[in-house]
C-alpha cells in the first residue's frame, strides 16, 4: 500500500480531481453572465459594384463597398473564464432568393489583457461584401451588427448580438469603373 | 520472475475471482461504449466530443482542446459559430467558423467557412468545384470547450507506438488488479 507507485497513483488521481472540480468550478461562476455590451455603429462611404466572383462561380454578382466607424468598451465583459472574444461585424439582409443573408464583413481577436476598448474611424472591411446574387443593388435594410464570440478557459461558446445596430442602405445604381 | 511479479494477483485467484476479473473488464469497456452512444442520442451529433487536431483555430482552439458538440435539426446556422464538417474524400472533420449564410425560405441553406489563423476562406479545402457547405456536412456545432483534455489523443495520433503501449497497459492493469 505503501509503495513509490501507489503514492505516485493516488497523487496523480488526486491532482486530476481537484483539477476538474476547479475548473467546473470556473465554468460555474461565469454560465449565467449575459454578455452583452451597447455598441456604436454607423457607416460612411455607401456604394455597390457588379462584377464577376471570381472567388465564387465567376458569375456577375453584387459586390458592396462600405466604410464602417465602430465604438464599444467591452472591458466588462472579461474575467477570469474569457481567455478571449472573437468580434464580429455581420450585414444580414434579405432578397429575393433568400431570406436570410448573413456575411461577416469584420472581424477581430481581443484577448484578455489587450485593449478592450475599441474605437475605429472609416475602416475599410477585412472581407469582401458579395452578395449570393443581385440583391444589394437598391437594398434598404441591411442590418450591420457586432457580435462577439465568447472562448472562455472552460465552458459555453456563446454568441451575442452587441447592443445596437445600423442599418446600410445601398444606392439604387451601379458604380461605374474601377473604384 | 521479477518481471512477472504483477501476475502473482492473477496466480492467486480461483476460476471464479477470474471470471469475475473478465466481467468487470467488459463492464467498463460497454459502459464505455453505452456512454458514447447516449451523447449521439442526446445531442444529435454522430461525434458528440471532438479533439481540435490542428492549430487553424488558433487562439481560440489549440491542438489538444476538447469540444463539446450538439446537432439538433431545428437550430439553424448563423455566422461566428463555430461548426464540425465533413468534406468528401477527407477522413478527418474540421473545426472551422461559419464567415457566411445563405438560407432560402424553405430553410436550405449555403453557408462558406473559414479558420480564425487560416488567411483565407475555405474553398481550397472543400472537394473540387465545392463552393458552399450544406447542412448534410455538419457533424456538430460547438457548444463546449474543455482545454487540454485531449492531449492523449494527440500523443497517440502522433506516436502510435505510444498508443498500443497504452492500450497494453491499461489492459493487463485491469485484467490483474483485485479491486
Amino acid at each position: 500500500m505503501n509503495s513509490f507507485t501507489s503514492r505516485l497513483n493516488s497523487l496523480f488521481a488526486f491532482t486530476l480531481s481537484v483539477m476538474a472540480a476547479l475548473t467546473f468550478g470556473c465554468f460555474l461562476s461565469t454560465v449565467l453572465n449575459d454578455h452583452l455590451r451597447p455598441v456604436q455603429l454607423s457607416v460612411g462611404k455607401v456604394s455597390v459594384k457588379n462584377v464577376p466572383d471570381y472567388s465564387a462561380d465567376r458569375e456577375r454578382s453584387d459586390l458592396g463597398f462600405i466604410t464602417f466607424d465602430l465604438f464599444t468598451d467591452l472591458s466588462p465583459l472579461y474575467n477570469w473564464n474569457v481567455k478571449m472574444l472573437f468580434l464580429y461585424l455581420t450585414a444580414e439582409y434579405k432578397t429575393k432568393d433568400h431570406e436570410l443573408n448573413q456575411v461577416v464583413l469584420w472581424d477581430k481577436i481581443v484577448k484578455r489583457g489587450e485593449n478592450t476598448i475599441l474605437d475605429f474611424r472609416k475602416t475599410n472591411t477585412k472581407y469582401y461584401f458579395w452578395d449570393y446574387g443581385n440583391g444589394l443593388k437598391g437594398n434598404e435594410n441591411v442590418t450591420l451588427t457586432l457580435r462577439w464570440n465568447v472562448i472562455p478557459n472552460a465552458g459555453t461558446l456563446p454568441n451575442v448580438r452587441g447592443v445596437g445596430s445600423e442599418v446600410i442602405r445601398f444606392p439604387d445604381q451601379y458604380t461605374a469603373g474601377r473604384f | 520472475m521479477a518481471a512477472f511479479g504483477f501476475l502473482d494477483d492473477v496466480m492467486r485467484m480461483n476460476k471464479r475471482q477470474l471470471y469475475y476479473q473478465l466481467l468487470n473488464f467488459g463492464m467498463i469497456v460497454s459502459s464505455a461504449l453505452m456512454i458514447w452512444k447516449g451523447l449521439m442520442v442526446v445531442t444529435g451529433s454522430e461525434s458528440p466530443i471532438v479533439v481540435v487536431l490542428s492549430g487553424s483555430m488558433e487562439p481560440a482552439f489549440y491542438r489538444g482542446d476538447l469540444l463539446l458538440l450538439t446537432n439538433h435539426k431545428e437550430e439553424p446556422i448563423r455566422v461566428g459559430e463555430i461548426v464540425v464538417f465533413k468534406i468528401e474524400g477527407r477522413d478527418i472533420p474540421i473545426v472551422h467558423r461559419v464567415l457566411k449564410v445563405h438560407e432560402k425560405e424553405d430553410g436550405s441553406v449555403k453557408f462558406l467557412t473559414k479558420g480564425d489563423n487560416n488567411a483565407v476562406d475555405d474553398r481550397g479545402l472543400y472537394a473540387r468545384g465545392q463552393l458552399w457547405l450544406e447542412k448534410k456536412d455538419v457533424v456538430g456545432r460547438a457548444k463546449g470547450f474543455l482545454p487540454y483534455a485531449g492531449i492523449v489523443t494527440i500523443l497517440m495520433n502522433d506516436y502510435p507506438k505510444f498508443k498500443y503501449a497504452m492500450l497494453a497497459f491499461l489492459g493487463i492493469f485491469v485484467l490483474t488488479h483485485r479491486e
